[in-house]
């Protein structure tokens, strides 16, 4: 339990700083460490060298940047749908890391439908995305909201069927079960480590890490947004500080799907070796976490400035002939293990 | 009035990215027309220029092919490495993009000292660069899903639309100026090879222009070894008159085939000049090529077609 005893006001004046605060953070983290440099290393370049110490105030200045912008509406949009599409988009991100526990008694909300929940609120940012198409009156906006809808709804099913796995082998929904079940969990007899599902559930894994490169309309499957095709897809007609909240919800939804993945897969906010229901987790686990969390948005960033983008068709094939047998083949699996040992 | 010397810088400005190409094949209609020959050390460092000029051209293009595709990073090695390439051009010539370095009768300067052995160097440089090409990009299963059998061109179309240079060749026509009419330049003096590929697809057209990449740095190798010397300007008159008459020359530009058709009056200047540049036909086939293939094929064809908006611009 908590040593200090809040009133529920000062509870939710917290949550609501630490909600912002964890969509925030590894948004702006992974802006600067991926975006401005991992990628500039990637490609023989400095990347932002001036604004700071090694440019590192960039971030804040970009930021300014945004919010100096004109704001435009285009005249035949949808004004009211136009505005409120950024903020749904964002939302959902928030909502997603309610159910995020970040240590002991760190936690937003423990629900025990928490993967369920977790599944559920992510796939609403398609509303946002449909919306911002729509409501652009532009044939690009409206080409890229179809095309990032299409891919959200198809990717979102190997998403959860490779999370069934996980579920089976924990035997819980609950995220603090979870993460309880793979840090006392053994392997072979052989405790010390815990047991973290990345080692059973390594197909899972990938198909979850693959579906969340598409859900995040991250290359190779950033056709909703592809360049050389669309000009900038959903996000052509947006400027400003809504073409930011766009950018910040974007990078944030990363955050959001690498805090799942570290949960479900890579043990979450525990280390193996310390204790499970000591105080000073609920200051450790968050910053475990959080480390996780770089780990994971790495590969994504990576696997983002590295590969070339696919085409639509073959996206989906990939999506319904590939993943989704991979991942029904793998629930099965687990659960003939579960069942014989 | 544009003067023959003069028309040189004009001609720099028709593919941006391999300006020194563009002039050689008017200098040598000139010199057809007042009947001087360069002496063979000129030949060979215009080949030489020649064939660097094509490296930084279509080393370009193998990186921004991925850009087009949606992979960011292959495009900043492609700058990168063609940096080195345009800096041993500078080096000769005093000129990045334009360099304006053709003459009528041989070329402005010698090559500078320690030019050579920093050549081979980048040429080496740049082959390193193809096998990373060749790994990032040609063997990823993505470009291949996005390349293979797209925009397929069979040779009969290609050659009645008027395709040329890596185009056609991809297509399987095995068809070089280089090697079949090299017009005075020493291409025959050297061991080189003209890539072919039977497919006729966006993949094709890639793969060919990577190995003529490879190709050409191996003949600027070779040239730099076997580079004979003495002079290289022939004896041409301090006012430049040519004759009366009529010339065409083509050589095969990095683009394709680009020719000039010069007539003259015997003035200082010519009467009329035909330009026949390798993009503008290459892009004519798109109306056939793109008929009933998905938005993403039509990035991917274009592409691969590769051309560049001053070459088009007639």
């Amino acid at each position: 339990m908590l040593a200090i005893h809040l009133a529920y006001w000062q509870q939710s004046i917290l949550r609501v700083v630490g909600v912002l605060a964890a969509v925030l953070l590894p948004a702006g983290a992974f802006v600067n460490l991926f975006l401005f440099k991992m990628v500039s290393f990637m490609q023989n370049r400095l990347g932002p060298m001036e604004a700071g110490p090694h440019g590192q105030l960039q971030l804040l200045a970009e930021v300014g940047k945004f919010i100096q912008k004109e704001d435009i509406v285009p005249e035949r949009a949808d004004r009211r749908l136009f505005k409120l599409a950024p903020y749904l988009v964002v939302g959902t991100v928030l909502l997603v890391y309610l159910a995020v526990p970040f240590g002991p008694d760190a936690y937003f909300a423990n629900l025990d439908a928490g993967v369920f929940y977790v599944l559920a609120v992510s796939s609403l940012s398609v509303i946002g995305v449909l919306i911002a198409g729509w409501a652009s009156a532009n044939k690009y906006s409206l080409l890229g909201g179809l095309r990032a809808a299409g891919q959200l709804i198809a990717y979102e099913l190997p998403m959860v069927l490779a999370l069934v796995g996980v579920v089976i082998q924990a035997g819980s929904l609950n995220l603090q079960a979870i993460v309880a079940a793979q840090h006392n969990g053994e392997m072979f007899g052989f405790g010390a480590l815990g047991n973290p599902f990345v080692l059973t559930q390594f197909v899972g894994f990938g198909v979850f890490m693959i579906a969340t490169q598409a859900e995040l309309t991250q290359t190779p499957f950033d056709m909703p947004i592809a360049e050389s095709e669309l000009v900038a897809g959903y996000t052509t007609e947006y400027s400003g500080l809504r073409f930011l909240l766009f950018f910040i919800g974007e990078f944030a939804s990363a955050g959001a799907f690498a805090a799942v993945a570290a949960t479900m897969f890579l043990g979450g906010w525990a280390l193996p070796g310390l204790d499970l229901d000591a105080n000073y987790m609920n200051v450790l686990g968050p910053l475990v976490l959080f480390a996780k969390i770089l780990v994971l948005a790495g590969l994504i960033f990576f696997i983002r400035f590295t590969y070339p983008r696919l085409r639509e068709d073959q996206l989906q094939r990939f999506a319904w002939t590939i993943l989704i047998p991979v991942s029904l083949l793998n629930i099965v699996a687990t659960a003939v293990l579960k069942v014989v040992f | 009035m544009r003067t023959y010397p003069k028309v040189t810088t004009l001609i720099n400005r028709i593919d941006w990215l391999s300006s020194f190409a563009n002039e050689v094949p008017f200098i040598l209609a000139a010199e057809r027309l007042m009947e001087i020959e360069a002496p063979p050390r000129a030949q060979y460092i215009r080949t030489i220029l020649f064939e660097m000029a094509r490296v930084a051209n279509i080393g370009l293009f193998l990186g921004e092919m991925g850009l087009q595709l949606g992979a960011v990073t292959p495009a900043f090695y492609a700058f990168r490495d063609r940096e080195f390439v345009l800096n041993q051009i500078e080096a000769v010539t005093g000129g990045r993009f334009h360099p304006n370095f053709d003459r009528i009768g041989g070329l402005k300067d010698d090559l500078p000292k320690g030019w050579i052995a920093e050549t081979k160097q980048v040429m080496e440089r740049l082959r390193d660069y193809c096998d990373m090409i060749e790994t990032l990009l040609v063997g990823n299963e993505i470009f291949q899903a996005r390349c293979r059998g797209i925009g397929v061109i069979p040779a009969e179309v290609g050659l009645a639309y008027g395709l040329s240079g890596a185009n056609i060749r991809a297509s399987g026509v095995d068809w070089d100026i280089r090697r079949d009419n090299p017009c005075g330049l020493p291409y025959d003096k050297i061991d080189w090879k003209v890539w072919t590929h039977p497919d006729g697809d966006s993949f094709a057209r890639y793969w060919v222009r990577l190995q003529e990449t490879r190709e050409a740095t191996h003949i600027v190798d070779q040239l730099c070894d076997s580079l004979p010397s003495g002079p290289i300007m022939a004896k041409v008159p301090r006012i430049i008159k040519v004759p009366e008459g009529e010339a065409w020359v083509s050589t095969e530009n990095p683009l394709g085939e680009m020719g000039y058709h010069i007539v003259s009056k015997g003035d200082l200047g010519p009467y009329r000049v035909k330009i026949r540049s390798a993009s503008f036909s290459n892009v004519s086939i798109t109306p056939w090529v793109l008929r009933g293939v998905y938005v993403p094929d039509v990035v991917t064809i274009l592409a691969s077609l590769y051309f560049i908006l001053g070459d088009i611009d007639r």
